[in-house]
């Protein structure tokens, strides 16, 4: 059920839309009557999520590799060029880390996951902003996560670059908020995935630990993101611009 | 008085600043230091100076965010040496532009110097810290913890060191290594020298102190996370900002 109506024949670019977060978010933004671009580097996810969507939805799949200036600079101006702006947008294309000391990590793997969770959200960034101005402004949503808060042995590439989010949102914020621009995070706890369920089907008592370690006595639903995404996307956030949002089950509280 | 006799230290962005102060300070406890810099003439300067007060300083260029630059140096300390201690990984660098109007190129530079160059840092020290149950101190900034109009690459780089400290305070718990970061505030280098100035008498009015703070305030900072005396200070981020962050 559509909450917010003021959403409705706007429109919204989702990275990272072919899966997990960023697919219940392109499903919530379809369901509120925006218009929305699907950007994803996986062609068969993405068109996956696109055929998904209900009748009379408007979306389209464009490949998109947030690592790559040319690329993400397509992906804005095929939402310019199809559905004649941009007013949204959620940049949520992240990567996980391959689990070593920081000694022991290679140079390759740092680079990786720093390029696409923090290069890869100024890349979008830098690309939405003048669209967004254009339109005289509107709301950028970037997922950072609980670990950009706190952090976790082992993940010091993530952990950096989810901090390293939560600084380039509210740098962002206090550039472009004066011009109508509100930029904040999201910081999730641990979230129902596919690939969540992949850990726990290789290690037993991984689900119960994940869930105990959240104070709520459970893992998040996308859908659980996915909320806190429409409303910082709505006006009902309106006077909400370089916050991170916890949406972490407690996760961060304790 | 902390006692640093027999013990190595290495600091990074050491040829100016806050690291050149920092450096220093180690030097007085009695460690010796390596200054590590691409600053070829401000570093030897500053080598010399601690030379001439009676410390041990060696220059050793290093561009940390170069891999095998970083790699080779702390091989050069070992052989020197024998042996690592402490780190100070200070170096850093910025470049203000509005988010959607910086370059790739300078957004890239910011972060591999600034947070990239931390971790490589931090990856080839660490194996020779354990060894001594040594000690390490990142520079993050005030705006490892607030946004800075103009800075994001900054901004974000900082608050990624962060981040990467807590990590790796983790990390290494277990080996007695203690991993902190310090969040200085307006400090009168020439860095900050290089900012406009009716931005930077904003920064300083926002401190509670009323003014800006001096390199050796923020080394004695160092030395002292260093020191047996945080012996129970780990995955800390402390800010010596003259009360900048309290507001």
């Amino acid at each position: 059920m559509p909450e917010y109506s003021e959403l409705a024949g706007k429109v919204a670019a989702v990275t990272g839309g072919a899966g997990g977060i960023g697919r219940a978010c392109v499903n919530a933004y379809a369901a509120h009557g925006v218009s929305v671009v699907i950007a994803d580097r996986d062609d068969a996810a993405g068109q996956a999520t696109l055929d998904g969507l209900p009748p009379g939805s408007k979306a389209i799949f464009v490949p998109t590799d947030v690592t790559d200036a040319d690329s993400v600079g397509a992906m804005v101006r095929a939402a310019m060029d199809t559905f004649g702006g941009l007013d949204i947008a959620y940049n949520n294309a992240g990567v996980e880390a391959a689990g070593k000391a920081v000694a022991d990590m290679a140079d390759r793997d740092w680079q990786r996951v720093i390029d696409v969770n923090l290069t890869g959200v100024w890349q979008c960034m830098r690309a939405e902003i003048p669209a967004l101005l254009a339109r005289g402004g509107g709301s950028i949503v970037n997922t950072a996560s609980a670990l950009g808060q706190v952090a976790l042995p082992l993940q010091a590439s993530y952990v950096a670059s989810k901090h390293g989010v939560i600084g380039l949102t509210k740098a962002a914020a206090l550039e472009y908020s004066a011009r109508g621009i509100r930029i904040n995070a999201i910081c999730p706890g641990v979230v129902q995935t596919a690939m969540i369920d992949e850990v726990a089907a290789a290690n037993p008592g991984f689900m119960a630990d994940m869930h105990a370690k959240h104070p709520i006595g459970r893992i998040a639903a996308v859908d659980e993101i996915a909320d806190g995404v429409m409303w910082l996307s709505s006006a009902a956030s309106a006077f909400v611009t370089g916050s991170a949002l916890n949406i972490d089950g407690g996760y961060t509280a304790a | 008085m902390t006692d640093f006799d027999g013990k190595v230290a290495m600091v990074t962005g050491a040829a100016r600043g806050i690291g050149a102060a920092s450096a220093m300070a180690f030097a007085s406890a009695g460690a010796a230091v390596a200054i590590c810099d691409v600053l070829d003439q401000d570093g030897e300067r500053t080598a010399a100076d601690i030379n001439a007060a009676g410390g041990m300083a060696v220059y050793v260029h290093t561009d940390v965010a170069d891999a095998e630059s970083v790699e080779s140096t702390v091989a050069r300390i070992v052989d020197r040496f024998g042996r690592l201690d402490f780190a100070h990984n200070n170096a850093g660098v910025f470049s203000p532009a509005p988010t959607a109007d910086l370059d790739v190129e300078r957004w890239r530079w910011v972060i591999d110097v600034n947070l990239t160059g931390v971790f490589l840092c931090m990856k080839y020290q660490l194996p020779h810290i354990v060894k001594n149950t040594g000690a390490v101190v990142n520079t993050a900034s005030v705006w490892s913890q607030a946004g800075a109009a103009t800075q994001a690459a900054y901004s974000a780089s900082k608050h990624g060191v962060v981040g990467l400290t807590r990590t790796a305070a983790l990390d290494y718990g277990n080996t007695g290594v203690r991993i902190n970061a310090i969040a200085p505030g307006p400090i009168a280098t020439a860095m900050t020298a290089s900012v406009p100035t009716e931005i930077m008498d904003a920064v300083v009015g926002r401190t509670a102190s009323g003014r800006y703070g001096q390199p050796d305030e923020v080394g004695k900072a160092v030395v002292w996370l260093c020191s047996p005396d945080s012996s129970y200070v780990n995955g800390a981020v402390l800010p010596v900002d003259g009360g900048w962050l309290a507001g």
